[in-house]
């Protein structure tokens, strides 16, 4: 360093000259290194933010993500087995699952099923076994009733106490679910299960309805999304483009609905569309429809997709109308001087313009839809119910099936992790504006 | 077409075939009360460059935009080219337009935008692509084609929208206050940039704005407007050294007033009695008769210190500020009871020193001075 | 996982601890869960409202009995009982006996004999009595119909639902397999006494899937027991499934032109259950003994149309409280109304529910 030659009495000018390539690292004025002393100042700054954020964070640990790892991670544990009847899942993994277990597998379930009857806990296992067997509730429940009283050879006993005993599905099934973790949930919730072989198939026809009804739910969902950027677009162009005062009245009605109860709302829509109701009244009145052919617009997909597609309205209209709020009036009118027609410039270059405004709508109204629960299940008959209908209803069933609810919810919320993943490759999520 | 010479006609340009842009008793009101513009007439002959300069809310703008096509006229008619285009959509009139925002489509390509209205138009490819590639020489982006809008600066954005008003060779050109975003420096080689793209091209360009520098240095003609009324049309020259208007004369350049009453009116000269005392010559231009009210403008570079015996008009002023700007100084003073009077002096070799509170004798020409409409 | 469930469970129980602190004292309140509306305020009018009086020990209603199942699991897994004494349905109150979530009761040393000194074991009707269930009442689940969508007469019999030729309009079903199932066996020419051996088989799920087929074009779903008697009322069902008691409450109430069809009624009973680990130890006893005794079964039905579940409160049973309607004749035990009726097995829905809901939603989703 030629520089240092040049012996100066600033010291300051020294450090400057030092910023060479594999040269000292920066130092403040007393030594310290200059990253050191950087990061020091900022520590209180840094801290002050961390506090500031962290009575949000904590709520968001408690109420969101707690309460999602609890849930995934109940969609794979089974621990009925291995818990309820402990004995017999020691023993069992002995049996090489071909014809019926010997008598010590026997043995051991006799002393499970009295263990089980005198704490109370049969039932437990019983229901998840029965969910799988139907039938095996009954004839399990039958022996541990009896099971202090059975005496050896246990296998005997049993099989006279109940042909049940003898069925090999059943102990098959008992050594597949000795794992406390099983995917059979998952499977179940994609329609497949296991054969009594124990491979992993499809279910029968009459059993399917997981799948179809995750697919209901998402093109349902792109329906609504659909019919509201239709329905929003006109709107939020008008909100844009009217003068304040006016667009203010107009605003409110737009938000109304978000003062209004989901369910006063959506009871509103079953008093205009149902049989009887408003709408089939005038076409009838009119004349338009026959009294005895009166449209059936409500208990079935149309009265889900029309309900939704209102209440989710607002969603579509905000990030429209914010977007459309910053398109100055003469980007048109430069495209109309350039040349072009008043619908050729509106698709060339307002519509473009306002991509930002329906990918967000997009996002929130899809996302949204697809979780949608109180609509579908008060309007949506049966043809027009959504997946979280089902999750709901296994919800409030035994165990086994809260567990399925569970599956189904995680699977439920995987599909809209990777919507958002395929939504951000496409049109880049930092491009969107909510409002 | 052939460019007009960048000459200092004086007022009228004749008619006749002249008559490329014509306004004929138009008159605009937006909330059927108030007139924003009041009976216009106005003819802007092929290559002119004309500018409306005025105040906001003077009408200009509205001006603009009827002719454009985006504001219907309420009353009146325009003609492009002989033929009247009230009912005309904006698409079909083939007008260029550069907005004040420049309104360059931020979703598309320096030359998409470029490229739009010969899209519009639809032109081959390839003829699109050498008239991109040719506005964009003729602007000195050439390398810009590919970029966005967002990645240029103001001022490339501003050539750019010049370029696409001009690209689809159009014979009129419209610019609402397109250099209104730049800063100084750049409006002022803008300001050269545009006109010599005007000259070369040789369009037609009616250019709104409220900065009478630019309307100054770059029109061939401009119709200041005041009140939704054309108040002078003429050229750049003889708007600044002979307005007619109390308006004119205080909205362009720095301006003297001395109000005052009319003593005589001698031919082509009056004489005015000041409010402040004294009596000085000037030539009536907006003038009731004798014993009429009228206000006198005098430019302050036409003020004389110490007048000779040549300079007819003398009268004696406080020196109240002086300020050294370089050039010249700037001599406020009190004169005849107006304290804001100023004097422009040319920092000259054979300048003498001033002070603070000396009275000084001055004067100006008498064609220097003109009594115009009264103001206040 | 374990560990985060256990620090969410302990910060939890530390804040009911304290609260629990706060409120310790000697007397109640206790917390009874039950199903809300008409049937509820029967309750609190006929049992709850009188045990205050009595005992001076509150009571705080929740309208949960709709998740009572999922609500006493939860509470009890997590160790956290809030709840007294739950409404239940008898096919949850025996899964959940089952699983160990209730605690068991002996009939003759928790409940009051008979005026005329009958056990209780002995004096509820057969069958409904459960080891970890009291029964209140038997309810009906049955079909109704709009009388004016039937000028002629409405329909007599189950087969008569299903003939829409004869008897066209909407019916409205509740949107679960139980009951419906064993409708159409019974239609499809099931003796009543065999449906559930027959659709205890695959043949006999395929069969009673298929005659709802039949069916399915004509039927709308309902989920609440307040949809049916709505759903006829506004024309847009002309025959419906509900519990008698909503349609008796429509009929004397609201004077709706509704008639009980009750051919092939679906009986079941619903009482009370008692979580384990339950709060109030002594007066939940209490409270059970008092409002399972024969006067106050026999009140019940002074303000709602279902039927005691005791043999002795069945004389005691008088007038409608609001509008003076002899309330006999509207019980689904009354002798004419009985004579088809058909006991729901909750048994059989305990071994078979799981796998025919399943199925029930593949079918209905088709």
């Amino acid at each position: 360093m030629t520089d240092t030659a040049m012996s100066g009495p600033a010291s300051f000018a020294d450090a400057g000259r030092t910023r060479d390539p594999g040269a000292a690292p920066l130092t403040t004025a007393d030594g310290l290194p200059l990253k050191a002393a950087l990061r020091r100042s900022q520590r209180r700054l840094r801290l002050q933010a961390v506090l500031l954020v962290l009575p949000l964070l904590l709520f968001i640990f408690v109420t969101f993500a707690i309460p999602i790892a609890m849930m995934m991670s109940r969609s794979v544990q089974n621990p009925e087995v291995s818990e309820f009847l402990p004995e017999t899942a020691a023993v069992i993994d002995d049996w090489d699952g071909e014809g019926l277990p010997g008598e010590e597998v026997y043995a051991a379930m006799a002393r499970d099923l009295a263990t089980g009857q005198e704490n109370n806990t049969v039932g437990r296992v019983t229901a998840r076994i029965n969910r799988e067997i139907p039938g095996a509730r009954g004839f399990m429940l039958g022996t541990a009733r009896e099971a202090a009283t059975l005496q050896p050879p246990y296998k005997e006993a049993m099989l006279a106490a109940n042909k049940g005993w003898g069925n090999e599905r059943y102990w098959r099934l008992l050594k597949r679910e000795t794992r406390s973790i099983t995917p059979a949930y998952y499977l179940l919730a994609l329609d497949y299960e296991y054969d009594s072989n124990g491979a992993i198939v499809k279910r029968p026809e009459n059993y399917q309805v997981y799948q179809p009804l995750f697919l209901r739910t998402a093109w349902m969902s792109l329906v609504i999304t659909g019919l509201t950027i239709l329905l929003g677009y006109p709107v939020a162009y008008l909100l844009a483009s009217l003068p304040l005062r006016t667009s203010n009245l107009l605003m409110i009605l737009v938000l109304l609905p978000f003062w209004t109860s989901l369910l006063v709302r959506t009871s509103a829509w079953i008093v205009l569309l149902q049989q009887q109701g408003v709408i089939n009244d005038l076409l009838v009145f009119s004349g338009l429809l026959g009294d005895g052919s009166r449209l059936r617009m409500i208990y079935n997909q149309t009265g889900t997709i029309v309900a939704m597609t209102h209440v989710l309205l607002p969603f579509m209209i905000l990030p429209l109308y914010s977007v459309m709020k910053t398109i100055s009036p003469s980007y048109m009118r430069a495209a109309r001087s350039l040349g072009a027609s008043n619908f050729r410039a509106f698709v060339t270059v307002y519509l473009p313009m306002t991509i930002p405004g329906i990918a967000a709508g997009t996002l929130l109204v899809f996302i949204l839809a697809v979780g949608y629960y109180i609509t579908p299940a008060l309007v949506g008959g049966d043809s027009g119910i959504f997946i979280s209908n089902l999750i709901a209803e296994n919800m409030r069933g035994t165990g086994a099936q809260v567990r399925l609810a569970a599956a189904l919810s995680t699977l439920l919320l995987v599909g809209v992790l990777l919507f958002y993943w395929l939504f951000n490759k496409i049109v880049g999520v930092d491009r969107l504006k909510f409002g | 077409m052939i460019a007009s010479p960048n000459g200092h006609q004086n007022g009228n340009v004749g008619a006749g075939d002249a008559s490329y842009v014509r306004f004929e008793n138009v008159q605009k009101s937006y909330d059927g009360e108030s007139l924003v513009v009041k009976d216009l007439n106005l003819d802007i002959p092929r290559g002119e460059f004309l500018t409306m300069l005025g105040p906001s809310g003077s009408g200009k703008t509205t001006c603009l935009m009827m002719l454009a096509g985006f504001e219907p006229a309420t009353h009146g008619e325009i003609f492009l080219n002989g033929h009247p285009i009230n009912n005309l959509p904006p698409h079909k009139r083939g007008i260029g337009m550069v907005f004040q925002n420049y309104a360059l489509f931020p979703h598309m390509t320096v030359a998409e935008n470029l490229a739009y209205p010969l899209k519009v138009r639809g032109m081959s490819k390839a003829e699109i692509e050498t008239r991109v590639k040719r506005a964009l020489d003729m602007v000195e982006l050439p390398r810009m084609a590919g970029r966005r809008p967002a990645q240029l600066s103001g001022g490339q954005q501003q050539r750019v929208a010049v370029a696409r008003a001009v690209v689809f060779e159009p014979d009129l050109v419209l610019m609402d206050e397109p250099l209104g975003a730049l800063d100084k420096q750049l409006r002022e080689q803008m300001q050269y940039e545009v006109k010599h793209i005007q000259e070369r091209l040789g369009v037609t360009v009616v250019y709104v704005t409220h900065d009478q520098t630019e309307a100054l240095t770059m029109s061939d003609r401009v119709a200041v407007f005041n009140d939704g009324r054309i108040q002078q049309l003429s050229s750049p020259q003889a708007l600044y050294e002979a307005p007619t208007s109390s308006f004119v004369a205080k909205f362009i350049g720095e301006n003297n007033v001395l109000s005052g009453r009319i003593a005589s009116i001698e031919g082509d000269t009056c004489r005015v009695e000041l409010d402040g005392g004294g009596t000085v010559g000037a030539v009536p231009i907006a003038v009731q008769g004798i014993g009429s009210r009228t206000s006198l403008s005098i430019r302050p570079e036409r003020v004389v210190l110490d007048p000779g015996p040549d300079v007819p008009n003398g009268l004696d002023g406080v020196i109240l500020e002086l300020i050294y700007l370089g050039d010249h100084i700037r001599v406020r003073m009190d004169v005849a009871g107006n304290d804001e009077f100023i004097v422009k002096i040319p920092n000259g070799a054979e300048m003498r020193p001033l002070e603070r509170g000396a009275r000084v004798r001055l004067g100006w020409r008498t064609r220097d001075c003109r009594a115009l409409d009264p103001v206040g | 996982m374990r560990l985060l469930k256990s620090l969410a469970l302990a910060s939890a129980a530390s804040v009911v601890a304290i609260a629990g602190v706060a409120i310790a004292q000697d007397k109640g309140p206790l917390t009874i869960v039950s199903w809300g509306g008409a049937y509820s305020m029967s309750q609190q009018k006929a049992y709850s409202e009188p045990f205050t009086v009595k005992t001076g020990i509150k009571i705080l209603n929740e309208d949960k009995s709709n998740e009572a199942l999922a609500g006493v699991r939860s509470q009890v897994e997590a160790g956290q009982v809030t709840w007294d004494i739950v409404d239940m349905l008898q096919s949850d109150a025996q899964r959940a006996c089952e699983e160990g979530l209730l605690q068991k009761i002996n009939p003759d040393e928790w409940l009051a004999p008979a005026p005329d000194g009958t056990p209780a074991s002995q004096d509820f009707i057969e069958g409904t009595l459960g080891e970890c269930f009291i029964p209140q009442i038997l309810y009906a689940t049955l079909f109704a119909y709009d009388t004016r969508d039937f000028p002629n007469g409405g329909p007599q019999t189950i087969a008569d639902i299903w003939d829409v030729e004869k008897f066209p309009g909407t019916r409205a079903l509740e949107n679960i397999p139980q009951k419906n199932l064993e409708w159409a066996l019974i239609a499809d020419g099931v003796p009543a006494e065999e449906v559930y051996t027959v659709l205890a088989t695959e043949e006999g799920q395929d069969r009673a899937f298929k005659k709802l087929d039949e069916l399915k074009p004509n039927i709308i779903w309902w989920t609440q027991g307040a949809q049916p008697p709505q759903l006829l009322a506004d024309g847009e069902a002309a025959i419906a499934t509900a519990y008698n008691g909503r349609i008796f409450s429509a009929q004397v109430d609201e004077k709706q032109p509704f008639k009980i069809m009750w051919d092939r009624q679906m009986f079941e009973v619903d009482g009370w259950t008692i979580p384990e680990g339950a709060p109030h130890e002594e007066e939940i006893k209490e409270y059970i003994r008092f409002s399972t005794d024969t006067q106050r079964l026999a009140d019940q039905s002074k303000y709602i149309a279902y039927a005691p579940a005791r043999k002795s409160s069945i004389p005691l049973v008088g007038k409608h409280e609001a509008t003076g309607e002899e309330m006999l004749p509207h019980m689904p035990t009354q002798e004419d109304n009985f004579k088809t009726a058909v006991r729901f097995d909750t048994d059989f829905w305990a071994t078979y529910g799981d796998a025919l809901e399943e199925r029930w939603n593949a079918w209905v989703n088709s």
